[in-house]
């Protein structure tokens, strides 16, 4: 059953990008979704990954480490420090990839809750906005499906052009 | 979202190319066929100095190569790191996009209050 919600992506101010999403359910279950690591496996990544590895200590100074294992067999490991937990509103924790060198990035959570529907904000700071610039940025002022839209558009043309 | 490392580096230069509304234009405009740096001048009302400018940077990205004629030096778009970027972008936003609709119908079951969760696919072996 799909909500019709939109996956929002811009950037803010020099060093950040924020995600939003709208949820049709209360902050508790959200926040619930994205700290319990049963929840967690049966939502987090793309079609066809799964989480192989999903440990969270949900505590200030708490460490989380997920391993997504993608269909190729291939894994991917992300992981962090939990620095401040405040349920069902905001989570703030230290993300890097382990086989991407880009730096450690600082990720905000925060959960807003009005009548049952919870609004979904994720504020990615990066390192420095070099990394993000050059990693994001490429016009995502409007969002990455904005963006897409521009490079499929040119994508599109250079198909019926060369060859 | 993973990638080796030179990858990286490639989708980088590529991103920051593609970050300026000019290199975009200038990328669209080739799309349709070579050109040189005086045609592209032209339709920009830029000079062709700054043209120039942006050219190399797109040059150095991969994303613009020269053509035989020495003299014109016709621009020529080439697509494979368009593609590549692209890709990126993509697996980027499906990976939220398909994520949270998973996740829509989790939280619809556990308003349902059935909250015996069922795994998934494989399962995942708890460490």
């Amino acid at each position: 059953m799909s909500s019709g919600e939109k996956v929002t992506v811009n950037t803010r101010g020099e060093r950040e990008v924020v995600i939003t999403r709208g949820f049709d359910a209360t902050s508790t279950l959200v926040f619930d979704a994205l700290t319990k690591p049963e929840l967690l496996r049966r939502w987090y990544g793309p079609d066809g990954w799964t989480l192989a590895v999903c440990e969270i200590d949900l505590r200030v100074g708490g460490k989380w480490h997920f391993v997504s294992r993608r269909p190729d067999g291939k894994e991917i490991g992300q992981l962090g420090v939990y620095q401040d937990i405040q349920r069902p509103e905001r989570i703030v924790n230290t993300e890097s990839w382990e086989d991407w060198d880009a730096g450690e990035t600082l990720v905000t959570t925060e959960l807003s809750d009005r009548n049952g529907k919870t609004t979904f904000t994720s504020t990615i700071l990066f390192p420095s906005q070099e990394v993000r610039d050059t990693v994001l940025k490429s016009g995502l002022k409007h969002g990455v499906e904005a963006s897409y839209d521009k490079l499929a558009g040119v994508l599109a043309s250079i198909a019926e052009n060369i060859k | 979202m993973s990638y080796a490392m030179t990858a990286s580096r490639r989708l980088d230069a590529t991103f920051a190319a593609l970050a300026d509304p000019t290199r975009r234009a200038i990328l669209a405009r080739l799309a349709t066929g070579e050109a040189t740096v005086n045609d592209l001048a032209k339709p920009f009302k830029m000079s062709q100095p700054a043209i120039s400018k942006h050219l190399r940077v797109l040059e150095q990205a991969g994303l613009v190569s020269s053509g035989q004629d020495a003299q014109r030096r016709p621009r020529r778009i080439e697509a494979q790191p368009l593609a590549e970027a692209t890709e990126w972008l993509e697996r980027y936003r499906q990976f939220w996009e398909t994520s949270f609709e998973r996740l829509d119908e989790l939280l619809e079951e556990l308003k349902l209050g059935r909250k015996k969760a069922r795994p998934k696919k494989s399962k995942g072996e708890e460490k």
